[in-house]
């Protein structure tokens, strides 16, 4: 390792970490909605991103997917637009648009020249409260939803069994259940079930309206007022925490599906950010993961894929800006002649090593030279910036959290690191998925070559 | 198509987007060896996207399908005095990022990299030594066909590969877009190592190399910067041009049966190519057709008016040769024959008719509208100016799409589409679960 390289790096890092302060202008409407925005003046765009505090995590037993069924209908009129129209006046605006659903969120953007904000925030205004929901609509989308659920999940051998995964790891935390909803559930939402998902989520006081670009802070107050404060605040009440139960030993699952490659899962229960009893054991999980995943020269991939060749590809996640206690995960495919069980024991040997000894020096600065250089390419996209924004208000974090990420992750120590592993990645917290493949039958080719068009 | 994302993949969505003013400003340069040079300098980050890119994708592979990906994926397992950690760890160690990619046209390293100087000097010297010096070890390599003979067996359990794999076939045969760029695992069991090396040191020359650098380093920066790149790389020469595509003589009909849910469906046909005098013409045309993220006939017919599928598109690839023109949805087994009438009409419709003044109005709109957006990042930006330097199309190509958009008409597009998309010429997969048996 060369010393006078890695010093250099560290003494110029923290300096450029303070010149990188996001500056970020908030602004609170009257009903309640939060805007926040920030200048990027690279590139004559902005980008615009409506978030509401809505998603899977929110939604009782019988509806699950709900929320993705609502972001889909949010394309399909208001009394002001016909179905459809929402999409076609973005694009004749030449807009990029859509929307995404997670467990804790559901959010919708827009990204355009700046001097066309006022195209994207009429739409979104009018949008969240005078939605149409249409049954004609509502049938046709569901197939589209079911479709969907097809291609990523039921089609997909790794997708299904994390689903199944999901559904064992969590005991009674809503994260139990797949965003896109369980089949059954999909196939019997009324329009009754989404109206009332949609009055009771969407209003003005349980969202955040994110703009960066190249715009002005005041002048996107201004335009924020004159479209979106005549909208009514909503009542909200408090769901319930749903926190996870303890869990009390080690759980496993063989999920058996056609597919050609044996698989393996493995999670253990671990808090976020938000759950932690001290946030540095939130960022300790993080540089945790760094270590196992945080490149080609992390430990997974430098010991399982090339040291001991027992894995094709091994990964490592974590993700501590969630609104719930999540599960730390590992995952693996192993190579020719190596079993699940040979994997799942060494990933084993690789957590007991961190909990027996210290991360190196140089491997713990590695991670941080990573954390504190894509926290500038980050900033090379302006979507990019918008998200973490909303998405850390939207948990409930607040999105001044995104400042403190890389001083945070500056912060954690060896001592840390083992101290997290010892204390949360350990048997009684685990659970286990093995991938058996079945044969895929069929596979048979026919061809015929007379016309194949009307 | 409405994202639908775990939120732990989040943290891993990679950008997408911001830097330019105008279009950007591309300067160009030869290298004392013959090497091609592209930059452009943007400020606000202190950083830089760099590439070096070869003509030697897939379609370079002669009988051996696979040898591109495989020479592509040994680079930085092993160069000069380091193995595949130490290379790891000198790149991570500045936060610097690798890596090394193929498609059929092109191979290339790919760097971006903080441009603070000891930590940009330490990214731009490893990159350099794996362009130059790569190993070719035979441990190295062995690992790596195990892996890559483990992803071809996997390909085989998703419908969507197999389908894509199958087009490719019916569009191209044996011309050297035919075949997948991972290859078989009949081809890849029997490449070695020194097919490896002289893959190497026939195509990754520097007669061959282009350099793309987009970011903030001076003029005087950048040129060292390629210097040091592909200064050390043998003169070499580049290869022959690829031979031109053949159409298929009629059209295809090839369905694989497979126990998924949703049946896989492609439709489509050598299409367009780089310097197509058609390309507006096609491009625009596409976009009304099947191009338009949520907005175009395909999506409408298919999607919003039945309900039929997630995701209804078409495109066109334009590469060296003539790429492919795709239609592509997923539809429930039993409702493929639906989803194919549907589409087959609103293709013959529109080669018929053309697009109306309305629609062409709002594509233009839309195009042009949201030009700036096509690379106000320096990652997008980047990608075009590799698209620029790789097929040497003219370096205000940027400056001019707008007027070229502008100048379509739907007269010309009509007459495009009729001559250059034939529905009798068209091959069309289907990969599913046959319609009689999801019917039980």
């Amino acid at each position: 390792m060369n010393k006078q390289l890695l010093c250099a790096a560290l003494l110029w890092l923290p300096v450029f970490a303070s010149s990188a302060e996001t500056k970020v202008s908030e602004h609170v409407l009257g009903n309640g909605l939060k805007v926040l925005v920030k200048e990027d003046h690279r590139s004559p765009i902005a980008v615009s991103q409506v978030w509401y505090k809505v998603g899977s995590s929110y939604e009782p037993g019988g509806i699950t997917g709900i929320s993705h069924m609502l972001e889909h209908m949010m394309f399909k009129g208001t009394d002001k637009h016909a179905p459809g129209e929402f999409s076609r006046i973005i694009a004749e605006n030449g807009g990029e648009e859509n929307a995404f659903t997670g467990t804790d969120y559901t959010a919708y953007f827009q990204t355009m020249e700046a001097s066309r904000l006022a195209v994207s925030f009429e739409l979104e205004a009018d949008r969240m409260r005078n939605l149409h929901l249409l049954p004609d609509e509502l049938k046709k989308e569901l197939q589209v939803v079911t479709e969907e659920r097809r291609m990523r999940t039921d089609d997909n051998p790794q997708a299904k069994m994390q689903e199944h995964f999901n559904a064992m790891a969590y005991s009674n935390s809503p994260y139990k259940n797949p965003i896109i909803g369980w089949p059954s559930d999909i196939e019997n939402y009324k329009v009754e079930d989404l109206q009332a998902w949609y009055q009771r989520w969407y209003a003005p006081n349980n969202a955040t309206l994110v703009v960066v670009g190249d715009v002005q802070p005041k002048a996107v107050f201004a335009l924020a007022e004159k479209y979106f404060a005549s909208l009514k605040p909503s009542e909200l009440k408090a769901i319930k925490p749903q926190t996870e139960v303890e869990q009390l030993g080690v759980r496993k699952m063989t999920v058996k599906l056609p597919a050609k490659l044996p698989y393996l899962l493995m999670g253990y229960q671990a808090p976020v950010l938000k759950t932690a009893e001290q946030e540095s054991e939130a960022y300790a999980l993080e540089v945790l993961a760094g270590v196992l995943d945080g490149g080609s020269s992390a430990r997974l991939e430098s010991g399982l894929v090339r040291g001991k060749q027992i894995a094709v590809s091994v990964g490592a996640s974590y993700g501590l800006h969630s609104r719930l206690s999540e599960v730390f995960t590992l995952e693996a495919t192993p190579a020719e002649g190596k079993t699940v069980w040979d994997l799942e024991s060494a990933l084993k040997d690789e957590i007991a090593k961190l909990q027996i000894n210290l991360i190196d020096n140089d491997e713990l600065q590695r991670i941080k030279a990573q954390v504190l250089a894509k926290a500038v390419y980050e900033r090379d996209s302006g979507f990019y910036q918008a998200m973490q924004l909303g998405m850390l208000e939207t948990v409930g974090l607040g999105w001044k959290k995104v400042d403190e990420y890389v001083d945070k992750v500056n912060q954690v120590t060896a001592e840390q690191v083992r101290d997290v592993a010892r204390k949360y990645l350990i048997e009684d917290k685990l659970s286990v998925a093995y991938l058996e493949p079945l044969p895929i039958t069929g596979h048979i080719t026919e061809t015929k070559t007379e016309k194949g068009v009307r | 198509m409405r994202i639908h994302l775990l939120s732990f993949m989040l943290i891993a969505w990679v950008a997408f987007c911001s830097p330019a003013q105008a279009a950007a400003k591309i300067e160009h340069w030869q290298t004392p060896q013959g090497s091609r040079v592209y930059y452009v300098h943007t400020e606000g980050l202190p950083m830089v996207d760099i590439q070096v890119a070869f003509d030697a994708g897939s379609a370079r592979d002669g009988s051996r399908f696979g040898l591109s990906a495989l020479t592509s994926a040994l680079l930085d397992t092993g160069a000069g005095q380091w193995n595949a950690d130490q290379i790891a760890q000198r790149f991570e160690s500045v936060g610097a990022q690798f890596g090394a990619n193929i498609s059929n046209d092109m191979a290339s390293a790919s760097l971006r990299t903080l441009t603070d100087k000891p930590l940009f000097d330490k990214a731009l010297e490893t990159m350099q030594v794996i362009l130059t010096s790569p190993s070719f070890n035979e441990a190295d390599f062995q690992r790596e066909k195990s892996r890559t003979l483990a992803g071809l067996k996997q390909q085989e359990e998703s419908p969507g590969e197999l389908a894509s794999i199958a087009f490719y076939k019916a569009l191209y045969g044996d011309h050297p877009y035919g075949h997948p760029a991972p290859g078989s695992i009949a081809t890849v069991s029997g490449i070695e190592v020194a097919d490896l090396r002289s893959f190497y040191q026939k195509y990754y020359v520097a007669a061959n190399a282009m350099v793309v650098i987009v970011g903030d380093l001076s003029r005087q920066q950048a040129e060292q910067t390629a210097e040091k790149l592909v200064g050390g790389l043998q003169t070499g020469q580049k290869p022959e041009p690829l031979p031109e595509v053949a159409l298929p003589v009629k059209a295809g009909l090839q369905h694989i049966e497979f126990p998924s849910s949703q049946t896989h469906v492609l439709v489509g046909m050598p299409g367009t190519y780089r310097k197509d005098p058609d390309y507006f013409n096609l491009y625009v045309g596409n976009h009304i057709l099947g191009g338009g993220a949520l907005v175009s006939k395909l999506f409408n017919e298919v999607r919003e008016k039945r309900g039929l599928a997630y995701s209804a598109s078409s495109s066109f690839a334009p590469m060296f040769r003539k790429g492919p023109f795709a239609i592509s949805l997923q539809t429930r087994n039993d409702q493929t024959g639906q989803a194919l009438d549907v589409v087959n009409k609103t293709l013959a419709d529109f080669i018929a008719q053309g697009p109306t003044e309305a629609e062409l109005s709002a594509a233009k709109k839309n195009i042009t509208g949201g030009f700036a957006m096509r690379f106000d990042t320096n990652k997008k930006l980047a990608s075009y100016v590799s698209m620029i330097g790789f097929y040497e199309m003219p370096l205000d190509y940027l400056d001019t799409f707008q007027p070229y958009v502008e100048k379509v008409t739907t007269a010309s597009i009509k007459d495009a589409f009729k001559r250059r998309v034939d529905p009798q010429l068209m091959q069309t997969i289907t990969v599913g679960g046959s319609a009689k048996k999801s019917e039980k």
